[in-house]
């Protein structure tokens, strides 16, 4: 049963629920490396591009889709500069609860502008023609997997251009490294900021495209589950730098998606057990993150 | 914290000041008020005329006052040379100025050999360079640093002396310069600043500290007693 089940199909989704995972822990790992800033309400950009996909679902798809960024990168920004600038240099556990606060009143608001059609849920269509599968070497594959792999190969590859190559890439490692310091040695930390918060919102909202695809149906919850697990996938894999944060997220929704394609059909209702029974059993094992090798040495140096 | 009493220290473009005095006499305190990571309870702190007493540190670093630190932070997870290319890329350099500057500083702080290495792989002692090597690196118009030499080997205190020497005459920029290396401070020094329990003891050039007493029985006598941990 299990041995039939790891098909190349289980394992093709499998894969790219990790890419868009790996996409979401980019997202919330940069912010997290210069802000220090656990961003739960992630989700809620990318459910309020799922909303913005769904309302304009009868415009042609690039109109549509443009948008989407627009309003995720704007919300993004209003975030930043309306809440998390002004409380720069809080407690962790402030901003924590500041962001759950965000994340409930976005979905609130949410709530509100569904539900004027008294229906909750609305369903996104502009590019639900990606759901078709086409076959690939004799397997049903759906385009929108292919695209999700290819959407996350060529975003990481970018951004990893992007923090090597250029000054405010540089400056952003930077400032993720010693935020104090950087900031001493004349890098401009509120461009730096912007800048990290307007690549975690294309981030959120390249997600909230190939989300829509594979479930068209968006409402106020949409990627809140999906969030969860990515948060913490990132912290099993390592906060602490982006690329163990990554992997994290690859690897949680890798993970997922093979214990959902493992379990028999009707026994799915065990996958989350299964997941955080492992995740806490990583944790144990390694609680500096599964893919840091080495911290605890350079943490005593410091 | 050492408190200090009636200390005036002027630092000048195109000089090197000295900083010297026992443990505890107050010169990492003095830095760090005039960089802006202690205030002051009384007296100002002036930059070119202007009162900066109750600026930050970060906006006094953009102003040209900076400072290295005993205790050096590297970035580690970039490259020894991309370490020193941010603080060169945040004054406004453009990208191949500022990589030109960068290994220009390796070379001559020794580090050339190590510019593709994680910083955070580094020894104490390349470390320590390194954050030299960093704060130059921002072409700043008044430097502060801290021990800058303790732990080079003294066959490259000359080098060294020269990249301090180089800041004056090339950049134009004032130096004060806080060392146990005596041999060090002298040899660059335009003039020396001597602190003892907060208060300045003496000041002047290298030629009238070497010959004042008071300096030799609070200073050089000491150190000839606990030399060691100097």
């Amino acid at each position: 049963m299990i041995v039939a089940a790891l098909d190349f199909q289980t394992v093709s989704d499998a894969v790219a629920t990790g890419a868009v995972y790996a996409l979401m822990a980019v997202g919330i790992g940069l912010v997290f490396g210069v802000l220090r800033l656990v961003n739960f309400s992630y989700g809620q950009l990318i459910m309020a591009g799922a909303y913005t996909l769904a309302f304009t679902s009868g415009w042609p798809v690039w109109a549509s889709v443009s948008t989407c960024f627009a309003v995720v990168i704007a919300i993004s920004l209003a975030m930043e500069l309306t809440v998390f600038r002004p409380l720069r240099g809080q407690s962790p556990a402030v901003m924590l609860v500041t962001t759950f606060a965000i994340a409930f009143l976005l979905q609130a608001v949410a709530l509100i502008v569904d539900l004027r059609n008294d229906f909750i849920g609305e369903v996104a269509t502009s590019i639900s023609a990606l759901n078709e599968a086409i076959t690939v070497g004799g397997v049903e594959i759906r385009k929108v997997t292919i695209v999700a792999i290819g959407a996350a190969i060529v975003a990481l590859v970018l951004l990893a251009l992007l923090l090597t190559r250029t000054t405010i890439g540089l400056h952003t490692r930077a400032a993720a490294a010693d935020f104090r310091t950087a900031r001493l040695l004349g890098v401009r930390v509120n461009r730096v900021i912007m800048f990290t918060v307007v690549l975690s919102g294309v981030l959120a909202a390249a997600v909230a495209v190939i989300l829509t695809v594979q479930v068209p149906l968006v409402s106020p919850d949409f990627a809140l589950h999906d969030t969860i697990i990515v948060l913490v996938g990132v912290v099993v894999g390592g906060l602490d730098r982006l690329w163990t944060a990554t992997l994290g997220g690859f690897a949680i929704g890798f993970a997922s998606g093979m214990i959902n394609g493992a379990l028999p059909t009707d026994n799915t209702v065990y996958l989350p057990s299964v997941l955080f029974g492992i995740v806490i059993l990583v944790l144990l094992l390694r609680p500096a993150g599964l893919f840091s090798w080495g911290r605890r040495a350079s943490a005593e140096r410091v | 914290m050492q408190a200090l009493q009636g200390v005036n220290l002027e630092l000048h473009r195109k000089e090197v000041v000295g900083l010297i005095g026992p443990n505890g006499a107050g010169k990492s305190t003095l830095v760090n008020v005039l960089t802006g990571f202690d205030f002051p309870s009384e007296g100002t702190v002036e930059l070119e005329g202007r009162d900066i007493t109750g600026w930050s540190s970060h906006r006094r670093a953009r102003a040209g006052l900076t400072r290295s630190f005993q205790h050096s932070r590297s970035f580690r997870d970039l490259s020894v040379r991309e370490n020193v290319e941010v603080s060169a890329l945040g004054v406004g350099a453009g990208p191949r100025a500022a990589r030109k500057r960068a290994d220009e500083l390796l070379a001559v702080l020794g580090l050339a050999d190590l510019a593709e290495a994680s910083a955070g792989a580094l020894a104490h002692g390349d470390e320590r360079r390194l954050g030299v090597a960093r704060v130059l690196a921002t072409d700043p118009a008044f430097v502060l640093l801290d021990e800058p030499a303790a732990g080079l080997p003294e066959s490259e205190v000359p080098q060294f002396a020269a990249v301090i020497r180089s800041v004056r005459d090339d950049h134009g920029g004032g130096v004060l310069l806080i060392d146990h290396n005596m041999a060090l401070v002298m040899a660059v020094c335009d003039r020396i600043h001597v602190l003892d329990q907060g208060r300045t003891l003496a000041a002047g050039t290298p030629a009238e500290i070497r010959s004042n007493l008071d300096v030799a029985a609070a200073y050089l006598g000491e150190t000839a007693v606990t030399g060691a941990d100097a």
